[in-house]
């Protein structure tokens, strides 16, 4: 059955960390003022405590549901949330911000440095997966929100969703990690270097300061088909496109001879024109250098926590297999969280977490009612 | 309480008090689990291998991990419930010892339900018709069955014996009620409350 779409939604812009109080990263180094580039859906109730944060991977941006004006097509995750979704935002304030160092309204190495009116360029400061939670938490006081109902996403969002894990485990009251890791794995790395070294490999890229003139398009391009390729599965792909050759290709002169060659290249082109190379090189380190487990033992940190955890991982996801997962299910284990588990059989890859909407829908919707239900209660002693 | 609460869940829920923590392993849609946090307000944790009963438990509003019973006990710590469940679960693990002595190292006690081979039911078809038998507890072919392990109640027994577990409860069941006399051979169903 076809639900209600959210409609027409339009993005919103907070500024703080205004000099001299800049935000203070995890490097030690000094950035401000910041933009986050937000959305919200749905209504913030009386008592401030409906709230979700949904937290987006790699390439995604605040614009989770709805439409925006004159735009055909809606939001990432518009199949989960909206009326009578899995995030229903009849019951639930939907929150999502674009992350420090994006390019999608927040501030990043696209953005322009105050301090000598020039783009950032590789004058931006590392960012790390904390720094990225820590603007979230500036938002979300700033909306006058105490405590979270949950914070939740898929691969990088769901590290942001155990960075909330461990820095500010009492803001919230659950938190659902999907398709993700607690560090990334020497694969992960590895795959993500080759992008990098796709987008510094590009002629255009010029050490970064490329904004004047032609971007690193083809290295960007690049970087998106590696990415592509690791998202989906071998079963997904011969479903998908099988050998097919597309009709108007001239043999042997290195076209797109098959179906799955011009996918790659219609992705990797059209990413170009909304993502931004430097961002690229930015938010993969922060990914590669994440690690929940760096400061202290994770069964330590979580030991006699309230906190509700709801971890999902995808059979056929190769780039964050759910032994990962496991891991993290483990450390709640032995630090004693309430927490459940499902490995959804999908044959989708890494790219599941966005399609598989039924099987997540079913399991989001009961957790969320029960941890609502619980920290009503909650609220009344 | 409902009534019709199937009769090995109403014997589980005698033993269990109230407010303890436990484990279900192999905890299939949650019933029983879901019977212990209404009735008893436990702290309830499943383990279960079937993916729709994990969309099914999660319904219930229950904690539960999709996984196997072997590797999903050996990750708790010594004594981090006060009971753990091996309800119609036990027969069907690979490693039973290894199952058996980590539940007793998890739970402070065990309460293991299983269905009793030397039923006379059993017995008759095997010694009789000279086939493999199919009863209420028993209810596979010998070409479906997901049981490993065909045991008996006194071979349970021995099995305790033999490795110094202390049975604390034994409760013998039929198809309708508790069975009192040679249970080895009229009752169906075994459960026992079990410690170190």
């Amino acid at each position: 059955m076809e639900k209600k779409s959210l409609g027409v939604v339009k993005t919103q812009y907070f500024t703080f960390a205004n000099p001299p109080d800049e935000l203070k990263l995890e490097s030690g180094a000094r950035l401000g003022p910041v933009t986050i580039a937000y959305e919200t859906y749905g209504e913030l109730n009386k008592e401030k405590t409906n709230a979700v944060l949904i937290l987006h991977a790699l390439s995604g941006d605040a614009h989770v549901a709805g439409f925006h004006e004159g735009e055909k097509d809606p939001g990432w995750w518009d199949s989960m949330v909206g009326p009578e979704k899995a995030f229903d935002t009849n019951k639930y304030f939907v929150i999502c911000s674009n992350i420090l160092g994006g390019c999608a309204g927040s501030t990043g190495p696209s953005s322009i440095n105050p301090r000598t009116n020039k783009t950032y360029c590789l004058d931006f400061p590392i960012v790390s997966i904390g720094d990225m939670v820590e603007c979230q938490k500036r938002l979300i006081e700033y909306l006058g929100i105490k405590k979270l109902l949950t914070v939740v996403g898929g691969s990088m969002g769901g590290m942001q969703a155990l960075a909330w894990l461990v820095k500010y485990p009492n803001k919230i009251h659950s938190a659902i990690p999907i398709a993700t890791a607690m560090r990334h794995s020497p694969q992960q790395i590895a795959f993500d270097e080759v992008g990098r070294q796709a987008i510094m490999a590009d002629p255009c890229w010029k050490d970064g300061d490329y904004y004047g003139g032609a971007h690193p398009a083809k290295g960007l391009a690049v970087a998106r088909m590696i990415g592509h390729i690791t998202y989906m599965s071998d079963a997904s792909m011969a479903d998908k496109f099988g050998r097919q050759k597309k009709k108007d290709s001239e043999q042997f002169k290195f076209t797109a001879d098959f179906e799955v060659e011009g996918y790659l290249r219609y992705r990797g082109d059209n990413f170009v024109k909304r993502f931004d190379a430097n961002s690229y090189l930015y938010i993969t380190k922060a990914m590669d250098n994440f690690d929940a487990t760096r400061s202290k033992p994770l069964q330590e940190v979580w030991k006699g926590l309230k906190v509700k955890v709801l971890v999902i991982a995808f059979k056929s996801d190769w780039l964050y297999p759910a032994y990962q997962s496991k891991e993290i299910i483990k450390a709640c284990k032995f630090a004693g969280l309430e927490a459940s588990y499902c490995e959804i059989d999908s044959t989708y890859g890494h790219d599941a977490f966005l399609l598989e909407f039924e099987e997540e829908t079913h399991l989001v919707k009961h957790f969320l009612k029960k941890v609502f239900s619980v920290s009503q209660n909650e609220a009344k002693l | 309480m409902r009534s019709d609460i199937r009769i090995d869940h109403k014997v589980i829920l005698d033993i269990i008090p109230p407010r303890a923590s436990v484990l279900d392993l192999g905890c299939g849609a949650g019933e029983l689990l879901e019977l212990l946090v209404k009735n008893k307000e436990v702290r309830g944790q499943g383990i279960e291998i079937d993916e729709q009963a994990i969309y099914q438990c999660v319904a219930r509003a229950l904690n539960v991990f999709h996984g196997d019973i072997d590797t999903g006990l050996a990750e708790y710590q010594d004594g981090s419930f006060d009971y753990v469940i091996l309800n119609q679960s036990l027969q069907q693990v690979e490693h039973f010892d290894k199952v058996f002595q980590d539940a007793l190292r998890v739970g402070k006690k065990v309460i293991v339900g299983f269905p009793n081979f030397a039923y006379f039911k059993a017995r008759l078809q095997l010694g009789f018709s000279g086939r493999a038998p199919v009863t209420k507890t028993l209810p596979y072919t010998w070409y479906e069955s997901p049981n490993l392990h065909f045991f008996s109640i006194l071979d349970f027994l021995d099995y305790c014996r033999k490795n110094d577990t202390k049975i604390e409860r034994a409760v013998y069941l039929g198809i309708k009620r508790r069975v009192i006399f040679f249970p080895n051979l009229f009752a169906n169903t075994g459960i026992f409350l079990v410690s170190r």
